[in-house]
């Protein structure tokens, strides 16, 4: 397939990952307040944190009211990780590559699209925005499961599903870091009813609280940092986004698994048998802000190994020669 | 309430007025024309609104079949579709197997040329056409001298513009032999109409056009290079910013092909190389939607961002098919075609079954001398200029601008040609609330393969404006099904 196609159809997955992740923990800071409310003045902040983007929107909101992170997050056009550029990007990834996927796929982010555009310019969306944030939660899994369902379980699809596997394991492990940042001013809220109600929070966020109550009973932070990042079962914990990406990596490139071929199989599987020779213990040792921080640095490697290997357009043969000891 | 077999409505052919017009499907008496009586019964007896409802489903169909064009300079990717009218134009079965024959024949005739005059220059020495007129042309290409395209096939994908005089004749308006655009709407077109007219298909015996893109597939797998046995296809398009970009994206989707842009292949130890994952892949046919200029900036234009250094020479080395060949833009020059019947005697000794326009060339002195002095009756055509640009109407025309054009003319001779004003036929076409004659042409697509193929259709355009004769797309004008009807249908 097509390098150009390659990059333009993992970069549409992307995106759209990206803008339901970003629906998805404004969605739960936003239901976080409203539980909260009294007693405790809203915090925004640590969602503008998670971005890692707190210098762009000092310089452009300066305060973080709820109508200033919402619009940030949701319909900033300058801003290139909102919800409405982020959609717009996928767009016109899915654009350049439409004689390569389902046509099914293209109406449907179309569609999602403009029902962004138009939610950017109610008000109301502004003011009770829950309704906004479910609704691109289900237009991006409606997108996801047409991709599953109409498109040829081929290379195009492997490359779809290795852009979204990514995406949403630096995405899990950032809302995971909203809730460092949340505790950090009150350490003596620690094992109180607060502590609960946000590692309740950071569950809901990924649709994990049904989920984990099955598996592990009480709110336990440790269980829960476990089971976001190191089980292998749960549809968006990193692990299981990291073994995912890492078997369509191995599908697309014909590779035996455990074995490399190229730089991006290379780093992928160092990410990954990092995390499966990991404890829980171990990550809270070194710091749980520190071990993301630093899992956030490795997949952006990973991005960028893939890029150089499939689209920077070397011969694959010579590729192959240098890396198959 | 209204009864009886009147119909209370304007969408009614009782009430249409051909205004001493050649119209396609009501004869001067108000009859509608062999072929077309059943769409016309069909018409007269839907109930009020039906039609206006066909053609706004039809609009919404095309939309959501997203086949649109982008509107330049806006970034939100705004998309409009092209405008379509629901009524057909409808060629008979006997008029359609004389414009079969007569773009056969042309199509032969204008491919020897090519290969004459990047070859031996026979008509040139004979004095047949002019040299310096052929040799001058801007788009006359010095670097195809001596080329020798795969199966000496030049001009593999051609539109042939057609128009109706008044008195009902057809003639040849222009060749367009370089990347001629619009059969995407010609099968789209039709994948509407048989949603809306479903029986009348049947029972009128409209030949089918959805198997074109096999036919373009075979004729391009028929320039591979020898030894291949399974070529690889491309379509190479300059991108999304190009209006003709959901044409190169639906063309390479049905023939199953890769599109491709310009940095997307590599000439690679001589050879065209697509860029994959897997590695560079050999391109044995590529299918290009760019024009010569920006083919090569190796070759042609230096500034080309859009092209593929090196392609020209793997094309001389013959390890790559380009279809159409560079250079065939000469034998659409306007002033060339001014000879093609000439051209057809020439080199095959038969007549044109297909009438040129008479033309008046301004490089010859006593022409130009004519024009000079009928400007007010002719029409004037730059010679590279296409799609209804740098052109004078001069019955339409004030008189300054035709004052202007005279300065044109005497300035440049060999730019213009100039030919009488030719009233296009018509059809009856929705405006608001009833038809009104509207002018058209006719694009049929001829494919030089291992043999000639016309598809028996091709776009017809309209000019949407009331009176207008100009029907590109970028003046005003949309496009209508073609309808031509079988033999025993």
């Amino acid at each position: 397939m097509l390098s150009r196609v390659a990059d333009s159809v993992l970069w549409m997955s992307r995106y759209v990952e990206r803008a339901e992740n970003l629906a998805r923990f404004a969605d739960v800071t936003f239901n976080l307040m409203l539980d909260q409310s009294n007693g405790h003045r809203e915090q925004w902040m640590p969602l503008v944190n998670a971005t890692g983007d707190n210098r762009y929107f000092a310089e452009r909101y300066r305060t973080a009211t709820r109508e200033h992170v919402i619009r940030f997050l949701s319909f900033d056009d300058d801003y290139p990780n909102s919800i409405l550029s982020c959609l717009r990007a996928a767009r016109e990834n899915a654009r350049t590559i439409r004689e390569s996927i389902a046509s099914e796929m293209w109406e449907q982010l179309n569609n999602f699209y403009h029902r962004v555009m138009d939610a950017s310019r109610s008000r109301e969306c502004l003011l009770a925005p829950q309704e906004f944030f479910q609704e691109v939660k289900l237009a991006s899994q409606l997108f996801n499961g047409i991709t599953d369902s109409t498109m040829l379980h081929g290379e195009g699809w492997q490359f779809a599903r290795l852009g979204r596997m990514l995406e949403r394991a630096d995405k899990t492990s950032r809302i995971l870091d909203v809730k460092y940042f949340l505790l950090l001013p009150r350490v003596d809220d620690v094992g109180t009813t607060t502590d609960d109600l946000q590692w309740s929070a950071v569950l809901r966020s990924v649709s994990g609280f049904q989920m984990y109550r099955r598996k592990h009973g009480r709110i336990a932070p440790d269980k829960i940092v476990g089971f976001l990042v190191l089980d292998r079962a749960f549809p968006r914990a990193i692990m299981h986004c990291v073994d995912s990406a890492n078997e369509s990596l191995h599908a697309i490139s014909g590779s035996p698994e455990d074995t490399f071929w190229n730089p991006a199989e290379k780093r992928l599987g160092q990410l990954r048998s990092e995390l499966a020779y990991l404890q829980v213990q171990e990550i809270i040792d070194q710091g749980l802000h520190e071990f993301l921080d630093g899992l956030q640095r490795k997949i952006n490697r990973v991005g960028e190994a893939l890029y150089e290997t499939f689209c920077a357009g070397q011969p694959q043969a010579a590729r192959r020669a240098q890396f198959a000891q | 309430m209204c009864d009886g077999p009147v119909s209370s409505h304007g969408l009614t052919f009782q009430t249409y007025d051909t205004e001493g017009m050649y119209d396609e499907l009501i004869d001067e008496r108000g009859r509608p024309r062999p072929g077309a009586e059943i769409l016309v019964n069909r018409i007269s007896s839907l109930g009020p609104g039906e039609l206006l409802r066909y053609q706004a489903a039809a609009e919404r169909l095309l939309f959501r079949m997203g086949i649109t064009f982008n509107v330049y300079g806006d970034q939100q990717g705004t998309e409009k579709i092209f405008p379509f009218d629901i009524v057909p134009r409808i060629v008979g079965a006997r008029e359609w197997q004389e414009i079969d024959r007569g773009l056969r024949q042309r199509i032969r005739a204008l491919n020897m040329f090519i290969g004459d005059v990047y070859g031996e220059q026979r008509i040139l020495r004979d004095g047949v056409v002019p040299r310096d007129l052929v040799l001058g042309a801007a788009s006359y290409r010095r670097v195809c001298e001596g080329l020798q395209p795969p199966r000496g096939i030049w001009c593999h994908i051609t539109g042939t513009d057609l128009i109706r005089d008044r008195d009902g004749r057809v003639y040849v308006l222009e060749d367009n032999l370089r990347c001629p655009s619009g059969v995407s709407y010609v099968l789209e077109n039709r994948e509407v109409m048989k949603r809306s007219f479903p029986q009348i298909f049947g029972e009128t015996g409209v030949r089918p056009v959805f198997d074109y893109p096999s036919h373009l597939l075979a004729t391009l797998a028929h320039l591979a290079p020898e030894p291949v046995t399974h070529p690889t296809i491309v379509v190479l398009t300059p991108g999304i910013y190009n209006a003709a970009y959901f044409e190169h994206s639906f063309l390479a989707l049905q023939m199953g092909v890769e599109l491709v842009e310009g940095r997307d292949l590599v000439v690679h130890d001589g050879f065209v190389c697509m860029k994959t994952t897997t590695g560079l892949q050999r391109v044995d046919v590529i299918y290009r939607r760019i024009d010569d200029d920006f083919l090569d900036p190796a070759t042609f234009r230096p500034d080309s961002l859009l092209g593929v250094p090196g392609i020209i020479e793997a094309y001389r080395q013959g390890r790559v098919a380009l279809a159409n060949a560079p250079g065939t833009g000469i034998a659409d020059d306007k002033v060339i075609y001014a000879y093609v019947e000439q051209m057809i005697k020439y080199y095959l000794d038969e007549e044109a079954i297909l009438p040129n326009v008479p033309t008046y060339v301004c490089a010859d002195p006593q022409q130009r001398q004519y024009v000079l002095e009928h400007l007010d009756e002719l029409v004037v055509k730059a010679a590279n200029e296409s799609g209804g640009y740098g052109m004078l109407i001069g019955p339409h025309a004030t008189a300054e601008e035709r004052e202007r054009f005279a300065g044109l003319i005497t300035a440049q001779p060999r730019n213009y040609i100039a030919q009488p004003t030719i009233t296009l036929s018509r059809v009856p076409t929705i405006v608001g609330d009833h038809f009104e004659g509207r002018h058209v042409d006719l694009r049929p697509y001829i494919l030089y393969g291992e043999h000639i193929w016309v598809l028996p259709g091709g776009l017809t355009r309209v000019a949407l404006r009331k009176g207008s004769l100009v029907v590109n797309s970028s003046q005003g004008g949309g496009s209508k099904d073609t309808w031509v009807i079988a033999e025993n249908g």
